[in-house]
């Protein structure tokens, strides 16, 4: 069998990253945007990610396991040099699942409480993978000028996940809420603009090969398609939102797919940056390969359960479709 | 190597997330399936009281396991960060059981569980029965994949050593390692007696406060049940444990019995204090030929001491006291159910200090449960796979500032976890029914 699987895994691998990033990215947004709106409002919000949070972050685990399992030495390597922020973001996330369920159960300055927890774990942890992102593609250098370069990307992921999460919203809600999320996602939009911008920037400055990747005419002109197709997506998710304001005919769908498509682009361009390394001019995805026997074990086990996971995701996102409403505990 | 101070501090990390997230699924894995047979037993009689039954249980469920989920996140990276040994040398073993648990058994069990939770007034009867029974088996998968992989930890089977390096032979071979069996069986057991006593002592609670409360006297008794079942067959299958380990790992046994050296007619040890420093025991009560009888079925029997395997064992002290802790509960559970039961026979009403003394065993199960992990883990050092890898050449280079800035973080965020966890499930079995009558009416 002549199936490079090191390659095989990279992209299993890529894919689940972007599934829990789109996935996770706009509940987190909806966590995120919380303190905007009025306490009803909060509650059709939480109503629209109740039955899926919980999914969502399972890809995470999925994304993570998979890069323990194929490429155990940049595992370490990885999570090593980002462990005080993966130590954030799981705090984060820990506050955020469990303000979740508990704001429902608790009652007076209790459940304001944990609406604030719930909120502020949601930033936490989007913060966290932000700069995460910053470390990862500055090849994990230190220095005063880098921190402040990952806090930025830090807050433009965050602007990604409210941009996601008001998306969201303006397809499962409608009235003043869906009104709200309408400018939200607007706001959102311009912190995009200015993470992807600065993602760009960096990452051929930081290394000679990923610059080399995207400089080198004529295959430049091809590589092109990325940054113009993820600009028309932005001014397709602006015009589209706009509309939507102005009550004209829109699909309310339309912006969110316009934010993941974004996502995906941006995900696409990153993974060709990196290619074929792991950690950037460190390690490959062949250096770091787990033995082929384990590969082989876990890829049967994927190929078997991975179409039943996609569909079973799909069933519960169309028993849920729909506006979302307030009270859903029934 | 790294030095003793992170050693010791990635070792309190790592072991405060998995004291911790074990709480959790370990509830969970039995309630799952508690509540397939509450939502059964609606579907048969259609009866409200059962559906109040269904709703409050599920709740409790939703938040445990929503702890679990979050806890168990954590340690799907602190394996790698916190044991890169670990990873490098096994990791060709560990690694796909633990992406097998992922794929078969946590995507499962966190789709269907929005059903369960947000979907019974949108899908058919029929699918929300078959979410909540996919979603006890997504619990029971889970915990098969990551008990393997634990059993596999102290009876490793079914590999090749490639250049340092764990290589797996036969797949089967590593699942069904030879002490699999016998862990698996002794958890999901412990899980079902956690979670009867959780049952039990919440419904308890509830009388305590509403004593007219007919779901709650029901559940009560349901908890009794299945502890009283349950606990002997723990018994049962714990000896076998134990023989099992007698005969995997004997060190672990003899830390256990705290028997300092090997010997003919070896003595249960029923109480005494273990000195570490003169390697004996102090104030000792002991039965002569007990131990020999117990473990060898045989009061003649020789029995392996301590002393037959230093400098490779594990400390006494705390697998005397844990091991004790533990079967003393399970005893103390074993009793306390079939007394339950029989005080209340043919309908009889409980007395107010019988509800107590079962509201001040809900997590009695948490304590066995913890205490017999102790043992078991503690009793496989200074292994971390036992005889394969040792856990001093499995930690990796996060630096003891690190290490202690996080563990101070994850103590704080824990504790707000915990004590939260607790005042809401207090609340809400206080609260009990009237509060699901009243969102069941606001519905329809």
């Amino acid at each position: 069998m002549s199936i490079d699987l090191p390659v095989v895994f990279s992209i299993l691998m890529g894919m689940a990253i972007l599934a829990y990033v789109v996935l996770d990215g706009y509940d987190l947004g909806v966590g995120m945007l919380m303190p905007a709106a009025t306490s009803e409002e909060q509650s059709v919000m939480v109503a629209s990610i109740g039955p899926f949070w919980d999914a969502n972050e399972t890809w995470l685990v999925l994304g993570v396991g998979l890069l323990l399992v194929a490429f155990p030495s940049a595992h370490g390597v990885i999570l090593g040099a980002l462990y005080l922020p993966v130590v954030a973001m799981l705090i984060g996330l820990m506050l955020r699942g469990v303000a979740f369920e508990l704001r429902l159960k608790a009652e007076g300055w209790h459940a304001e409480l944990w609406n604030v927890l719930f909120w502020f774990g949601s930033f936490l942890a989007s913060l966290a993978q932000g700069f995460m992102l910053g470390r990862y593609i500055t090849g994990f250098e230190s220095g005063l000028g880098y921190f402040l370069f990952c806090l930025l990307v830090g807050g433009s992921v965050c602007g990604g996940y409210v941009l996601l999460g008001a998306t969201w919203l303006v397809a499962r809600s409608e009235g003043e809420l869906q009104r709200k999320a309408l400018s939200w996602a607007r706001w959102g939009l311009l912190w995009v603009a200015l993470g992807i911008g600065l993602v760009s920037l960096a990452t051929p400055l930081a290394s000679e090969t990923v610059r080399a990747k995207w400089f080198d005419f004529p295959g430049t002109l091809v590589l092109m398609v990325l940054p113009l197709t993820t600009t028309i997506a932005w001014f397709w998710i602006w015009r589209s939102t706009g509309r939507l304001q102005r009550a004209q005919r829109r699909s309310e769908w339309a912006p969110f797919t316009g934010a993941v498509a974004i996502f995906a682009l941006a995900f696409l361009g990153l993974a060709y940056s990196v290619f074929p390394f792991i950690v950037i001019d460190k390690i490959t995805i062949w250096q770091a390969a787990a033995h082929p026997s384990s590969l082989k074990f876990v890829l049967i086990g994927t190929l078997i359960v991975l179409p039943f996971i996609v569909g079973y995701t799909v069933v519960s996102y169309r028993i849920f479709r729909g506006k979302a409403r307030a009270g859903l505990y029934g | 190597m790294v030095d003793a101070e992170t050693l010791v501090l990635a070792r309190a990390q790592f072991g405060l997330n998995i004291a911790f997230h074990i709480l959790f699924p370990s509830l969970t894995i039995a309630l799952a399936w508690f509540l397939v047979y509450f939502r059964a037993m609606y579907a048969r009689t259609q009866e409200a009281a059962w559906l109040y039954t269904y709703k409050f249980w599920t709740k409790v469920f939703a938040l445990t396991f929503t702890m679990g989920v979050v806890t168990g996140i954590v340690m799907s990276f602190q394996f790698g960060t916190n044991w890169p040994g670990f990873m490098t040398t096994v990791g060709n073993v560990a690694g796909p059981l633990l992406a097998y648990e992922v794929l078969t058994a946590f995507f499962m069990e966190a789709t269907f569980l929005g059903v369960m939770l947000f979907g019974m007034g949108r899908v058919p009867a029929w699918m929300h029965m078959t979410a909540t029974v996919l979603v006890a088996t997504g619990t029971t998968l889970s915990a098969f994949w990551i008990l393997a992989l634990n059993s596999w930890m102290h009876t490793p089977a079914g590999y090749d050593v490639v250049e340092g390096v764990i290589i797996a032979r036969d797949w089967l071979a590593v699942i069904f390692n030879p002490s699999f069996p016998y862990r698996f069986t002794h958890m999901m057991i412990a899980s079902g007696l956690t979670a009867s006593f959780v049952v039990a002592g919440l419904s308890a609670w509830r009388l305590l406060k509403a004593p007219q409360d007919s779901s709650a006297r029901r559940t009560l008794r349901f908890g009794m049940l299945v502890a009283a079942v349950l606990a002997p067959s723990q018994i049962f299958v714990g000896d076998s444990h134990g023989l099992n380990t007698l005969e995997r790992q004997p060190a672990k046994i003899a830390a256990m019995e705290a028997l300092w050296t090997t010997q003919t007619r070896a003595p249960l040890v029923l109480f005494a204090v273990p000195n570490e420093l003169t390697r004996k025991n102090d104030f000792a009560i002991e039965l002569p030929g007990f131990a020999s009888f117990i473990l060898k079925h045989d009061f003649d029997a020789p029995v392996k001491g301590i002393d037959a395997f230093e400098p490779d064992r594990p400390p006494v002290v705390p697998l005397f006291w844990c091991f004790r802790i533990m079967v003393g509960l399970g005893v103390a559970m074993l009793t306390l159910a079939w007394f339950g039961l029989w005080m209340t026979r043919a309908q009889r009403p409980v007395p107010r200090w019988l509800l107590w003394v079962f509201a001040g065993f809900t997590f009695s199960g948490w304590i066995a449960t913890l205490s017999g992990w102790m043992v078991t883990e503690i009793g496989r050092q200074p292994w971390l796979v036992y005889g394969v890898l040792r856990t001093a050449d499995a930690a990796g280079p996060i630096s003891g500032a690190e290490l202690g800035a996080s563990l101070t973080g994850y103590a704080l965020t824990y504790g707000i976890m915990f004590i939260a966890y607790m005042v809401v499930l207090t609340h809400l079995s206080a609260k009990g029914d009237a509060h699901a009558a009243t969102i069941a009416q606001s519905r329809t």
